[in-house]
C-alpha cells in the first residue's frame, strides 16, 4: 500500500484578535481547529464550506505559508512544521498554489513569461535563458495560452487567461501537490468550464494531488475524488465524492446540498428543502458543543454540551454528529 | 397586464478610448405577477439595461429608445417624475445592500422615511408598518433591529432589510440585481425563499438579474439571455432549460457544472473569450465562438424573431429568418 503523500493531523491555526475591550485583551479566532486528513498521490480532495469556515487558512497552513498553532503536516512522512527555512524551501518546490483573483495574484510589472519563469529561476539556477524560455513556452501551450503572448503584461489578458498564467506558474516545476484556492470563483461560467477542464486534465496527466478549496458544491462535485465539509474551523464530514453527495450524513452537509440551486426548473422546484435558519455565527464566538447546533434542525441537549467526535459512517466516510444515525 | 415595456433600448458610454455600446436594441416587457430572469455573463449588459430604464446611468452614459411604465416614457420623464417612481412604484434590490442603505442612519429610520415621503404616513404609523414589514421578512427581534445601524447586521439580515424596504410601498415592479450573489449558500436559500413568498403574495412584477442559472430555474417564469449587449433568446423558463435554441444558451447550460451531475467527465465548453464590446465582429456577435457558424453569420446580424420552440431567438439557424 502506498503511503499518503500528505498526512495532516489535528492541525490548528488560531489567530489572536484584539477584542477591543478596555484592557486590550485578545481572544483566539480558531480559524482551523483540529483538522486531520490524508491525501494520496493523484487524488483531489475538495474542501467546501461557507465564508469563515477556515478553508483558505487550512490551505495556507498545509503549505506552511502560515504558521500552525498545533498539529503536524507530514509530507512523504516528514513533518513540515519541524523543518528549517532551507529545508522548507527545498520541499516547497513540490507544492504550489493557485489563487482566486487571477489578476490581483500576478505582479503587474512582470510579463507573463517572467511570471511563469519565476519558480524555475528560483530552483534551477543552472538553466540558461534560452532553456527557461523554451520551458515557459511549452508550459504556456499546455495551459492553453499562445506562446506568442509571452511578453505581454497581466492587464493585457482576460481573467481566464490570467488564471491560466497562474496555473502555468504553479505547474512549471512539475509539483506533486497543488493547492487551488477558489481558482474559478472569479471567472465567468464559460471560462470557468475551460479552467475546470484544464485542472482536471493536468491533474490526470501529471498524477497531481490537489486540494481544491471552493464554496461551490457543484464545482467540487465535478472535480474531486473525496470531499471534506468544514464549518467554523472543524470537519463536519469527510467522504468519497459520490457517498457525500448521494448519502450525506451530517445535517450541515444535507443543508448545503439542498441549498444549491439546480439549473433545471422541474427539479429545482420539486426538490425537498432543508432550510437552516439564521446566519453563520461569528468565528470569534463559536457555539459550545457542536459548532453547528445553533442552526441545526436535529439539535438536542447533548449537542450544546459535547462536541461530537468524527465517527466512521462507512468505508472512508467520517461524520461529526451525535445524531447521524437517526 | 404589462407593467414595464422596454422598446429598442440602446445604451452607449463615452470612454477615453471611444464609445461602448453596452446595450443594443433591447426590447422586453414584463407583466404583473411575472418574474423575468435576465441571465448572461459579466459585461453582457444585464445591469445597464435596467439602470438605464430607471434613469440611473453613469454621467457618461446615454440611453435611447422607450421605457414605458405607468403611462410615461421614463427615458424622457425628468428627474422629478423618476424620483416619484423609484422607491415607490419601483423598488430595486442590489447585490450589496450597503450601496443602498445609508451607513450612519438607523435601519428603522431609513424604512420609515420611505413611507413618510412616498405615502404621507405619520411617524408613528410609519414606524409600526416598518416593524411589521421587518417581521414579514422574518427578521428576528424586529423591534430591536429597527434601532440597529446597517453595519451592525450580518449580510443576510441586511439583504432582508433591503427586501423589506423594497416591499414597503407595495411596488408594481421589483428589480433585483444579483440579490444573493454575495451571500453564503445556506443564506442564499433563505433569501430566495423570501423572494418566492413576496412574489406569490404581492403580485408585483419581478426582474431577477443573475449569472446563476440555478437561481433563475427556481424562480423565473420567463428568461431572457443576453450576450454582448443584446438579447439572444427569450422564452418560457421550462422551454429555455429543456430546449434551448440559441447556440449561446445551449453552450451556457452545457458548460455549467451541476450539483446533480453524477457522471463527471469533461465539461462542454464555449471556446474562446468573452466578447470585447469595442471590438465586436461584424454579423452575429457570437460568431467567433459558435460551433454552427455559417458564411452568412459573418456578414449579417440575426434579428430576435420567433423560433420553433415558441420563444424568440437571434440566430439564423433557429428563427424564421433562417427558413429558406
Ligand atoms: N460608466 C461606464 N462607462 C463605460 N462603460 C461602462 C460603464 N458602466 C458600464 N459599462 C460597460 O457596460 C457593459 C455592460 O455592463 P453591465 O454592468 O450591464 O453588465 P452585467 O451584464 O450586469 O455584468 P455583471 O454580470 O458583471 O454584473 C460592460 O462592458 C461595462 O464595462
Ligand atoms: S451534533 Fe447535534 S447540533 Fe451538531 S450536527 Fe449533529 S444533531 Fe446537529
Ligand atoms: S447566427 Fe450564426 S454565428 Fe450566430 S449563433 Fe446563430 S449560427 Fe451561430
Ligand atoms: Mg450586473
Amino acid at each position: 500500500m502506498t503511503a499518503p503523500l500528505l498526512q495532516v493531523r489535528d492541525l490548528k491555526v488560531h489567530f489572536q484578535v484584539r477584542s477591543g475591550g478596555l484592557f486590550g485583551t485578545s481572544i483566539p479566532l480558531k480559524a482551523v481547529d483540529g483538522i486531520s486528513f490524508d491525501l494520496k498521490a493523484g487524488e483531489t480532495l475538495g474542501i467546501v464550506g461557507e465564508s469563515g469556515c477556515g478553508k483558505s487558512t487550512l490551505g495556507r497552513a498545509v503549505l506552511q505559508l502560515l504558521p500552525a498553532t498545533a498539529g503536524t503536516v507530514a509530507w512523504l512522512g516528514s513533518d513540515l512544521t519541524a523543518l528549517d527555512k532551507a529545508e522548507l524551501k527545498a520541499q516547497r518546490r513540490n507544492m504550489q498554489v493557485v489563487f482566486q483573483d487571477p489578476l490581483a495574484s500576478l505582479d503587474p510589472r512582470m510579463t507573463a513569461g517572467d511570471i511563469i519563469a519565476e519558480p524555475l529561476r528560483n530552483y534551477h539556477a543552472e538553466l540558461s535563458t534560452a532553456e527557461i524560455k523554451a520551458r515557459v513556452k511549452e508550459m504556456m501551450e499546455q495551459v492553453g495560452l499562445l506562446p506568442s503572448m509571452i511578453n505581454r503584461y497581466p492587464h493585457e489578458f482576460s481573467g481566464g487567461q490570467c488564471q491560466r498564467i497562474g496555473i502555468a506558474r504553479a505547474m512549471i516545476l512539475k509539483p506533486q501537490l497543488v493547492v487551488c484556492d477558489e481558482p474559478v470563483s472569479a471567472l465567468d461560467v464559460s471560462i470557468r468550464a475551460q479552467i475546470i477542464n484544464l485542472l482536471t486534465d493536468l491533474q490526470r496527466r501529471f498524477n497531481l494531488s490537489m486540494l481544491f478549496i471552493s464554496h461551490d458544491l457543484s464545482v467540487v462535485r465535478h472535480i474531486s475524488h473525496r470531499v471534506m465539509v468544514l464549518y467554523l474551523g472543524k470537519v463536519m464530514e469527510l467522504a468519497d465524492r459520490d457517498a457525500l453527495y448521494r448519502t450525506p450524513r451530517h445535517p450541515y452537509t444535507q443543508a448545503l446540498i439542498s441549498a444549491v440551486p439546480i439549473p433545471d426548473p422541474e427539479k429545482e422546484r420539486a426538490k425537498p428543502r432543508v432550510i437552516v435558519n439564521g446566519d453563520l455565527p461569528s468565528p470569534l464566538n463559536p457555539p459550545s458543543g457542536c459548532v453547528f447546533r445553533t442552526r441545526c434542525p436535529k439539535a438536542t441537549e447533548i449537542c450544546a454540551q459535547v462536541a461530537p467526535p468524527l465517527e466512521h459512517a462507512g468505508a472512508g466516510h467520517e461524520v461529526a454528529c451525535h445524531h447521524w444515525r437517526e | 397586464m404589462t407593467v414595464l415595456d422596454i422598446r429598442d433600448l440602446t445604451v452607449r458610454f463615452a470612454t477615453h478610448d471611444g464609445e461602448v455600446a453596452a446595450v443594443s436594441n433591447v426590447s422586453l416587457s414584463i407583466a404583473k405577477g411575472e418574474c423575468l430572469g435576465i441571465v448572461g455573463e459579466s459585461g453582457s449588459g444585464k445591469s445597464q439595461t435596467f439602470l438605464a430604464a430607471m434613469g440611473l446611468l453613469a454621467p457618461n452614459g446615454r440611453a435611447t429608445g422607450e421605457v414605458n411604465f405607468s403611462g410615461m416614457n421614463l427615458l424622457t420623464a425628468g428627474e422629478k417624475a423618476l424620483n416619484s417612481v423609484r422607491g415607490n412604484k419601483v423598488s430595486m434590490i442590489f447585490q450589496d445592500p450597503m450601496t443602498s442603505l445609508t451607513p450612519h442612519m438607523k435601519v428603522g429610520r431609513q424604512l420609515a422615511e420611505v413611507l413618510v415621503r412616498h405615502r404621507g404616513l405619520s411617524a408613528a404609523d410609519a414606524r409600526a408598518q416598518s416593524i411589521a414589514m421587518l417581521k414579514r421578512v422574518q427578521i428576528p427581534e424586529a423591534e430591536r433591529r429597527f434601532e440597529a445601524y446597517p453595519h451592525e447586521l450580518s449580510g443576510g439580515l441586511r439583504q432582508r432589510v433591503m427586501i423589506a424596504m423594497a416591499l414597503l410601498c407595495a411596488p408594481e415592479l421589483i428589480i433585483a440585481d444579483e440579490p444573493t450573489t454575495a451571500l453564503d449558500v445556506t443564506v442564499q436559500a433563505q433569501i430566495l425563499d423570501l423572494i418566492r413568498i413576496a412574489k406569490d403574495e404581492t403580485n408585483a412584477a419581478i426582474v431577477l438579474i443573475t449569472h446563476d442559472l440555478g437561481v433563475v430555474a427556481g424562480l423565473a417564469d420567463r428568461v431572457a439571455v443576453m450576450y454582448a449587449g443584446r438579447i439572444v433568446e427569450v422564452g418560457d423558463v421550462r422551454q429555455i432549460f429543456k430546449a434551448p435554441q440559441h447556440p449561446y444558451t445551449k453552450g451556457l447550460l452545457a458548460c455549467t457544472p451541476r450539483l446533480d451531475d453524477e457522471t463527471g467527465g469533461a465539461l462542454l465548453t464555449i471556446p474562446g473569450q468573452p466578447p470585447n464590446l469595442q471590438r465586436l465582429p461584424p454579423g452575429c456577435a457570437f460568431n467567433p465562438r459558435c460551433a454552427y457558424v455559417m458564411e452568412r453569420c459573418l456578414r449579417e446580424r440575426p434579428a430576435l424573431l420567433p423560433d420553433a420552440a415558441g420563444g424568440l431567438s437571434a440566430c439564423f439557424l433557429t428563427n424564421a429568418q433562417g427558413a429558406p
